[in-house]
């Protein structure tokens, strides 16, 4: 349970970062948080051949906001974010996702942007993210790019974000509008804190005649990546959310998702359970936009 | 591969060590340093029995490499005992209230608890189960932790501002 022996360097800029990134060529990891990194290393599923440590790097950690978009910083922690004012008045739906990722001794040293690079499919960050249409900023030695959550993650434990590229901030569109959203975040797991067997987001706009104008609905889990249901959204849309409504749409998740056995469930219970708590989601998001207690 | 000189203050005293990048907080602590308090569970962030705080923050330290901890501060189980190395008034609740069998999720669930009362004098229940949430123990059933964590918050209460 030791991790194989790597170099390590203390990145003092995002410039020095990338270039020992692309020097590297494919054998350099970035170590943020470390709380996914040092789980792989220690049970040899990564064995870089040099670590940089971006921790020492201030302009890669904070939140700041303008009137499209919360821009929270790769390096800034969970814990950061989860008792960010800001993040809890706009970004609702991150706010009660970071309150099921791991533990206050993960959270007080994982990172937003490291759990989105390494991409489990059953982690929180990434399904909230997808469900609200984030994207991120990855700069190398050959410049900078965006890619948007729906192009992100590519499989398990795989992403856009090539070798030599570093993740410097995830953005979070928020629309500014007179309609109503609610926001409500579902998970089942062994243990609080522990990765989610099967976990639901939903984010879902409703005009003041109650009618649907947005739909927003992921799960995480069932698949080999977080995955929207766009068919589902596409039945939510234009109607009034009732129970008949929802039913209907829920019939789409089955077409969508391909779950998997492990030693947690079944891939039954993976789709069973992915139905009922979308279901949930989708009740407690109508009841959060009206204003109800959830 | 090659080594890196550390300087870390550990129990409020400084300490330097060489250090192989791959060697986490939790190693050097143990074999570098002769710190046995913190238990090495599971090493890979999963029990919570080597919980320290780092910089009065709790982190596991299974999943932070000891050249990582440069220039910062780390407290370990050792360091909630008095100066006199007597235990401290936590510890002294653990054992009142038995919140513990084997003891080794103990240290970890000292650092966490030590960890709440530093921030909120009265937790409720849940606050406590929160707080813990990230320590494994296989024996209690978690009752009497929870019990002993109570226990030294009352205590705390009843003796006033320190």
């Amino acid at each position: 349970m030791k991790p194989a022996p790597f170099e390590y360097t203390l990145a003092e800029t995002v410039e020095e970062a990338i270039a020992l990134l692309d020097d590297g060529d494919g054998d350099a990891m970035i170590i943020a948080g470390g709380q996914t990194l040092m789980p792989m290393m220690a049970l040899r599923m990564a064995r870089p051949e040099r670590v940089v440590d971006i921790n020492g790097i201030e302009e890669l950690a904070g939140i700041s906001e303008d009137a499209d978009e919360v821009i929270i910083k790769a390096c800034t922690r969970q814990t950061a974010a989860l008792e960010s004012k800001l993040v809890a008045n706009r970004l609702p739906l991150l706010a009660k996702a970071i309150a099921f990722v791991g533990h206050q001794q993960t959270r007080n040293r994982g990172t937003v942007g490291g759990s989105l690079s390494l991409g489990d499919p059953a982690s929180e960050i990434p399904l909230a993210a997808l469900t609200m249409n984030a994207y991120v900023t990855l700069r190398s030695v050959e410049g900078s790019r965006t890619v948007p959550m729906g192009e992100f993650f590519l499989g398990p434990m795989m992403t856009a974000c090539e070798s030599n590229e570093l993740m410097v901030s995830v953005h979070f569109p928020c629309r500014v509008d007179d309609q109503r959203v609610g926001t409500s975040f579902h998970e089942v797991n062994e243990r609080h804190g522990d990765f989610a067997i099967v976990a639901a987001a939903a984010q879902i706009h409703l005009n003041d005649k109650d009618v649907c104008t947005g739909a927003a609905v992921a799960i995480g889990g069932a698949h080999d990546r977080p995955v929207r249901i766009p068919g589902l959204e596409a039945k939510l849309v234009g109607n009034k959310i009732d129970a008949e409504v929802i039913q209907s749409a829920l019939q789409e998740i089955s077409k969508t998702i391909d779950p998997f056995d492990d030693q947690h469930a079944g891939a039954d219970y993976r789709r069973h359970t992915a139905e009922i708590l979308a279901e949930r989601a989708i009740n407690d998001a109508v009841a959060d936009a009206n204003g109800d207690a959830q | 591969m090659s080594k890196h000189d550390i300087v870390v203050t550990v129990n409020g005293k400084k300490v330097a060590g060489s250090v192989e990048p791959r060697m986490s907080l939790l190693d050097f602590l143990r074999s570098e340093i002769g710190l046995t308090g913190t238990h090495m569970g599971c090493e890979h962030g999963v029990c919570g029995a080597c919980s320290v705080l780092v910089d009065d923050v709790p982190l596991r330290s299974c999943l932070m490499l000891a050249v990582q901890a440069h220039n910062h501060a780390i407290t370990t189980v050792e360091g909630l005992c008095n100066e006199d190395g007597s235990t401290g008034e936590l510890q002294d609740a653990f054992r009142d209230a038995h919140g513990m069998q084997c003891g080794y999720c103990t240290p970890g669930m000292l650092i966490s608890a030590h960890a709440l009362l530093e921030s909120n004098k009265d937790p409720s229940v849940d606050d406590i189960k929160e707080a813990i949430g990230g320590n494994l123990c296989r024996c209690t059933g978690y009752v009497q932790i929870i019990e002993a964590i109570q226990l030294a918050a009352s205590r705390k209460m009843e003796a006033g501002p320190s």
